[in-house]
């Protein structure tokens, strides 16, 4: 049934992902691949994975943005210039368009926990979800004609035969920088819930109306470079104390 | 958009088919002529050969059955049960005209009325799409709309001309119908040229409050099924030149042919006339098409650099 759950979900499990923190190294997008190609579902296919033109269906992305601040035409101009990495999977929308354009009922949003996922036997591979998706979070497996998407590896966070601490999705387990959360976020109390709420989680295209779960930390803002002590740090004597001091007072003199 | 061949085939062919069979349903043509006869199966043909081929894109084609369940929610699973439906209607005039040679005037209202219906749903498949803005206007079903009764019109013209009565009626309406389903595109182009997007890069990645949000590096260095599917390039660099091929081979062509059909004498004359007619709407009818998907820019290429 593709019409989306009239009422509120009890839970709802979705990612919180740390801009300030993510240092780009795609290990979650690795790791991603590697549990979900031998998961749920049919496997993630790639299409020439040895030839020059390779391509492959992913459920998560990391794309590097340059942010150049306001008044800036080029890098520099107006600040210093930061580089975000920013890794992108599904968001699993409260008001999710991919889910009510589907025309077969393979797309669909859990009543029970807000996860969007596809029911592969159903998908007649048409690949609407994915026009509808603002984000891209949908790819065609080209070689099983239907679609994928990431489904918050549900078969790793309802899984009572792993440890408490597996039970995550694939992404955040491996991350080895930390920004990577996972939570529910109808309970406010939730690590993910509190996360938000202290650093000003969030959403992706709020224009487009879909309501995301999954939220976005902002970068810190950072002290920028003209700011700091213009001397090169090497050089800077300011907390020298006792015969250090004597001795570099006496050598600026002579 | 990439705009997949077996989909501008589809929406082209069966919004004739569908147009063509509303003007025989207005009853523009004599029912007992061969020709109307032979119009009343090429309608059907252009219908059915274009939902075969919107098929062709699938990945799992077998599967298709499944389209029909999700009515409630999906345009396309709309235009698919409309789509079987109006074929009822349809066939039953067909029939009446090849084995009877007469219509029922209830039952080509019907037909005529759900053949409406079903080119909106599928035009409301794209007009649906937030994430397409250029698509998401009320526009784009009324181009849908009005091509259709165009090119059905100049059909009805064309087999008019051919012996199923006089082609000056249906030729009449098919400048008319022409007229107004070119301003309507034009109205659409307007709107479009003018669209400033809501969606920019800073929206999509939240960064706006930082400063100009620029891509530095794809996730990966080869292209992917997003990049295929919805950065397509070719038609939109020469999106000037392709538009003016559009207007000239389905507005100017068959306009002029019109009106030569309209104040010529001669059988050989008007068949020609009427002939071109419809080969230059249908050739310009498939360019404005391609345009119509490969001009559209998705919000995800934001996220692209493109």
């Amino acid at each position: 049934m593709t019409s989306l759950p009239s009422l509120p979900a009890p839970k709802k499990i979705g990612l919180v992902i740390d801009l300030d923190v993510c240092v780009g190294c795609h290990a979650c997008v690795v790791n991603c691949k590697e549990w979900n190609t031998g998961g749920y579902g049919a496997a993630l296919s790639d299409q020439q994975p040895y030839g020059a033109d390779v391509s492959g269906a992913w459920l998560n992305r990391i794309h590097t943005f340059e942010v150049v601040p306001q008044g800036g035409e080029i890098v520099g101009e107006a600040g210093d210039a930061r580089i975000v990495h920013f890794p992108k999977s599904c968001l699993h929308c409260e008001e999710a368009p991919c889910v009510t354009v589907c025309p077969t009922g393979a797309s669909y949003k859990r009543a029970e926990d807000g996860i969007v996922l596809v029911d592969e036997d159903k998908c007649i591979g048409c690949g609407l979800c994915a026009w509808a998706c603002p984000y891209g979070a949908r790819e065609m497996d080209v070689a099983a004609g239907v679609m994928k998407k990431c489904t918050l590896c549900i078969d790793r966070i309802y899984n009572e035969t792993f440890e408490e601490v597996d039970r995550v999705p694939a992404c955040v387990r491996t991350c080895p920088a930390n920004a990577r959360h996972f939570g529910d976020f109808a309970d406010p109390t939730s690590d993910v819930s509190r996360m938000v709420v202290a650093r000003g989680g969030i959403d992706l295209m709020p224009e487009q109306g879909t309501r995301p779960v999954n939220k976005y930390l902002p970068p810190r803002p950072r002290t920028a470079l003209a700011d700091m002590a213009s001397l090169p740090l090497a050089e800077n004597t300011a907390g020298a104390k006792g015969f250090f001091a004597w001795l570099d007072g006496m050598l600026d003199r002579i | 958009m990439h705009p997949a061949p077996s989909i501008i085939l589809f929406t082209v062919a069966s919004g004739l088919g569908y147009g063509l069979a509303i003007m025989l349903g207005l009853g523009l043509l004599d029912p007992q002529a061969l020709a109307t006869k032979v119009a009343h199966v090429l309608s059907l043909v252009l219908i059915g050969g274009g939902l075969v081929s919107s098929t062709l894109h699938l990945g799992n084609p077998r599967r298709a059955w499944r389209a029909l369940s999700q009515w409630r929610s999906s345009w396309l699973s709309r235009e698919g049960v409309m789509a079987l439906a109006t074929f009822v209607p349809l066939t039953l005039s067909a029939t009446l005209a090849l084995f009877a040679g007469r219509h029922s005037l209830a039952l080509d209202l019907v037909g005529a009325v759900m053949a409406v219906a079903t080119v909106w749903c599928t035009a409301m498949i794209y007009a649906s799409l937030r994430t397409i803005e250029a698509w998401h206007t009320p526009l784009t079903p009324a181009c849908y709309v009005a091509f259709s009764l165009a090119g059905g019109a100049l059909l009805a013209a064309f087999f008019a001309a051919l012996g199923g009565g006089e082609p000056r009626g249906p030729a009449l309406a098919a400048l008319l119908l022409l007229g107004i389903a070119w301003a309507t595109k034009r109205a659409w182009k307007r709107r479009v040229t003018a669209l400033v997007s809501a969606t920019t890069p800073e929206t999509a990645t939240g960064l706006g409050s930082i400063g100009k949000v620029r891509l530095l590096e794809r996730p990966h260095m080869t292209e992917n099924y997003l990049t295929h599917e919805m950065g397509f390039r070719v038609a939109r660099k020469h999106a000037a030149k392709l538009w003016l091929i559009a207007v000239g081979f389905g507005a100017l062509l068959p306009g002029t042919a019109l009106v030569v059909l309209l104040t010529g004498q001669g059988d050989a004359l008007v068949i020609t006339a009427a002939a071109l007619a419809c080969l230059g709407f249908v050739l310009g009818l498939l360019v404005e098409r391609w345009l119509f998907f490969a001009e559209a820019r998705h919000t995800v290429m934001n996220y692209y650099g493109g």
